[in-house]
């Protein structure tokens, strides 16, 4: 039997590189061993992203891209079709669980510095992914042609409007109509089955081709490639991906999938957060909702766009909202050149550098949290002054993070 | 210390026994996740109303005449066939691939010399058994193109596939097997059910 | 450093445990329990009687009833209008444009109005009609101001008229009950309970099976939990 499995092994790699992939991005893939919670999440995002592939595919065998079948054919799906609704569930919950769980990636990045050298371009390659997500998520949205579907979609597209110029014509290109409507719906479908996620995939891809070429990062910000067993050749604080991280991520897989699950077969709209009630009625384009707010993944751009309220420079500040939105997002691939710290890792930085991380961390919650409300006064003043915190977080770094007293790093990663 | 691990290439009993244990879990996972996938597959509930047995009423259809019914998306044919087209039967079964009627083609009430409930109705679908053409319906006796050995019957354009007035299929023709009786009932006297053998499911 | 991770693990969850915005009005709790067949099938029959007429429930299927522990025979007889089939959807017998003609909306279709408004939103609105003679249906209701829908269980219920008090603390809205109607008021509380625990159900049919599969797939995923976290362990042995 083994020797039968050798030689077919032997007949495969002479005509492919199994066994030599398998060594180099498993079994003798060396990652630190000191990895803690916070390093569950790039697996559990791979995990998500395959979710969404399989029951995106299942859903695209009953769902009607037309605007006025889609909303049925959603409904369609859920009783209907046998166990259509276990897989739209998949589906949705999945979406926002994919932020969930990108977003504790990102942090996880900025705690110990992974976008640092020599990974600036595996942080970009993930920035690049966190774009086409964003751009996945809007377009899915889009499909089931509720209410905040609808709604939602039309600010979004409004916002294009805004560039000086060419807005208007720009965001007639992209809607293919005056208005948003059946043209738009399709071609957002092609994007969301199609364009957006083979686009994903690449990235997705590159990003662990960068990673596994770079090696991983560490709690302690330490490079275990800089000490190396000199017989084998080996790091000495590296232990092989497979078996002892294949077998911990399952473990992390499991944890993940009891919430997952959780949430699916108990509490699949999640209070109205992952799947918001006015997304139950179907669109109406003569009226919008008394309160519309992006899914939760989005509020806290959204409340930057909203926080905008003079003008400013010949600018309006609808155009300045516009800015300050896409900049709050692109703003995270500068990081690694505006990380100026002798040190990577949280556990060696100094005091203002745990502080302005955490503000930062308080800001984008309750940017987030602001988002889902209908702005009052001091709501729109709270999101004014957080914005300009999520700002000050990026931009005055250069000099904090140089001032700031670090401690020395240690030679080993500590358990 | 060097390293900082070992491998053990001699895996312990233990350890055997855990990762069979978890790949035996993973796999029954597996297949738990795969069976709603492959289950949403099947008709939904929409194809299942659309494909309910329909009711015909046969009250209407002369003799000679022939109706044409959809059942889940096929064509069934109810043909009310004259006292000479049924004496068309008996000479024609020298030349029939399975003039009994011994495979399995059609339920056990229709395995008659008329293939049929009642003898003169004859409920079939209009489906050739060779490819999935619908023949035509071609009752006109020893026309030019069929020969003046033809009866009347149903010819398939596509590849020249005979049956007789029964549904019953010709020597020597492409299709192999008579075409298929559906399940029917009658309800009444000129109600007729197409799709089901039972009344109950009216 | 432990601190600093509980602290941001609680900020993490606040999305989640915020509550939706306070609504203008505090509605009554429905007695929702989808479980509960007899309340379910009373609910149904309400539905198909009073609500069908006008409204369609047009993504749901007569047969799916089985659900609720109706046979095909009860469906035919209890649920399903005349020249419908019993897989047939539960279209409103109401041409959309006469709806429009008469009420100056379509009435909205009610497949999934329970997700969209809420159980308790649903059973406040069928319990606060009051008598508006400014309006034009003259039916006015306290959560749902100047609806299109008039009251069409006035019979049942009765007519009920409004009461405003002016007090230091403001306005304080309530109802009186001005004529009688065919049922009581705990009768009648109970008849539109059974309605929106209904409406419960045909929002999400697959709700009871869901759980119930949710059910063993946890247990299943504790299981997994315990094996596969022998299995870490085992392996970590050889870390030092």
């Amino acid at each position: 039997m083994s020797n039968r499995l050798n030689s077919m092994t032997e007949w495969i790699d002479k005509r492919f590189p199994l066994t030599s992939n398998w060594k180099a991005h498993l079994s003798e893939y060396y990652a630190p061993k000191n990895f803690n919670f916070w390093y569950y999440f790039g697996s559990l995002a791979l995990l998500v992203l395959v979710n969404q592939l399989i029951t995106g595919i299942f859903l695209t065998m009953n769902y009607k891209p037309d605007a006025s079948l889609a909303f049925a054919s959603v409904e369609y799906i859920m009783r209907d079709v046998d166990y259509g609704w276990l897989i739209r569930y998949m589906h949705s919950t999945g979406a926002s669980m994919f932020f969930v769980v990108v977003y504790l990636h990102m942090f996880r990045g900025m705690m110990y510095g992974s976008y640092r050298k020599p990974r600036e371009l595996l942080w970009l390659v993930g920035m690049a992914i966190f774009f086409v997500l964003m751009s996945l998520a809007f377009t899915g949205y889009i499909l089931p042609w509720g209410q905040m579907s609808y709604w939602g979609a039309q600010v979004i597209v409004s916002m294009f409007g805004a560039i000086p110029v060419i807005g208007d014509t720009l965001s007639q290109w992209l809607l293919g109509d005056f208005t948003l409507s059946d043209a738009a719906l399709n071609r957002f479908f092609a994007y969301h089955v199609v364009t957006l996620p083979l686009v994903l995939i690449v990235l997705v891809f590159v990003h662990i081709l960068a990673l596994h070429e770079v090696g991983s990062n560490n709690p302690d910000g330490i490079e275990i490639k800089a000490n190396k067993n000199p017989k084998t050749g080996i790091p000495v604080d590296g232990i092989p991906f497979h078996p002892y991280y294949s077998v911990k991520d399952i473990v992390g897989v499991v944890v993940f999938l009891m919430v997952f699950c959780g949430i699916i077969f108990f509490a699949p709209e999640m209070g109205g957060y992952f799947l918001e009630h006015n997304n139950f009625i179907p669109a109406n384009t003569l009226q919008t909702p008394d309160h519309i707010a992006p899914v939760w993944y989005f509020t806290p751009y959204y409340s930057m766009l909203r926080a905008v309220t003079v003008n400013f420079l010949w600018i309006d500040a609808k155009l300045w909202g516009v800015i300050l939105m896409a900049a709050a997002v692109v703003v995270f691939a500068f990081l690694p050149w505006l990380d100026r710290s002798p040190v990577k890792s949280i556990r060696y930085k100094g005091p203002i550098f745990k502080f302005a991380l955490t503000l930062f961390v308080i800001s984008f919650l309750v940017l987030g949290w602001l988002g889902m409300k209908s702005p009052t006064p001091l709501y729109t003043l709270l999101a004014q002054i957080f914005t300009v915190i999520y700002f000050a977080f990026f931009l005055f770094m250069p000099w904090y993070s140089k001032i700031d007293k670090t401690k020395p790093e240690p030679k080993r990663v500590s358990k | 210390m060097a390293d900082s691990f070992s491998i053990n290439d001699e895996m312990s009993g233990r350890r055997k026994f855990l990762v069979a244990a978890t790949s035996v879990a993973g796999g029954i996972a597996g297949a738990a996740i795969a069976t709603p996938f492959l289950l949403s597959m099947m008709p939904s509930e929409r194809a299942k109303a659309a494909g309910a047995p329909v009711e015909v009423d046969i009250s209407k259809l002369e003799p000679g005449m022939l109706i044409m019914v959809e059942w889940r998306g096929r064509v069934v044919w109810v043909l009310n066939r004259t006292p000479e087209m049924l004496a068309t039967l008996k000479k024609v079964e020298g030349e029939l691939a399975d003039p009994n009627s011994e495979k399995d083609q059609q339920p056990e009430y229709a395995r008659n010399s008329t293939r049929s409930i009642k003898p003169e109705i004859l409920v079939t679908e209009g489906i050739c058994t060779h490819l999935g053409c619908s023949p035509v319906f071609r009752k006109d006796i020893a026309p030019a193109d069929l020969g003046p050995d033809w009866l009347g019957g149903f010819f398939c354009p596509c590849h020249g596939s005979k049956f007789d007035l029964a549904g019953r299929v010709y020597k020597s023709v492409p299709a192999p097997t008579n075409m298929v009786v559906p399940p029917h009932v009658y309800l009444s006297d000129n109600r007729l059910l197409i799709g089901s053998d039972s009344k109950e499911s009216a | 450093m432990m601190k600093i991770k509980t602290f941001l693990f609680i900020v993490c969850m606040a999305p989640f445990i915020v509550s939706a915005a306070p609504l203008e009005m505090e509605l009554d709790k429905a007695p929702v329990d989808i479980s509960d067949n007899a309340s379910l099938q009373r609910g149904a029959e309400s539905f198909v009687n009073y609500c069908l007429t006008c409204h369609g429930a047009s993504f749901m299927r007569y047969n799916r009833h089985r659900d609720i522990g109706f046979d095909e025979k009860e469906i035919l007889e209890r649920l399903v209008q005349t020249g419908q089939k019993v897989g047939d959807l539960m279209e409103s017998a109401m041409w959309k444009k006469e709806g429009e003609e008469w009420f100056g909306v379509v009435p909205p279709d009610l497949s999934v109005i329970a997700r969209s408004r809420g159980a308790d939103w649903l059973y406040t609105y069928l319990r606060t009609f009051y008598r508006d003679d400014s309006t034009v249906t003259g039916w006015n209701n306290l959560v749902f101001d100047r609806a299109a829908m008039p009251h069409v269980l006035y019979q049942l219920q009765g007519e009920q008229k409004l009461v405003v008090k002016t007090s230091d603390s403001g306005e304080q809205k309530s109802l009186v009950l001005d004529k009688k109607g065919e049922l009581t008021a705990a009768e009648y509380d109970k008849f539109a309970g059974d309605l929106v625990n209904y409406l419960v159900y045909l929002g999400e049919p697959h709700a009871n099976a869901r759980k119930s599969i949710g059910l063993m797939v946890m247990i299943f995923l504790l299981g997994m939990l315990v094996l596969s976290y022998a299995l870490k362990r085992e392996y970590w042995k050889d870390i030092h």
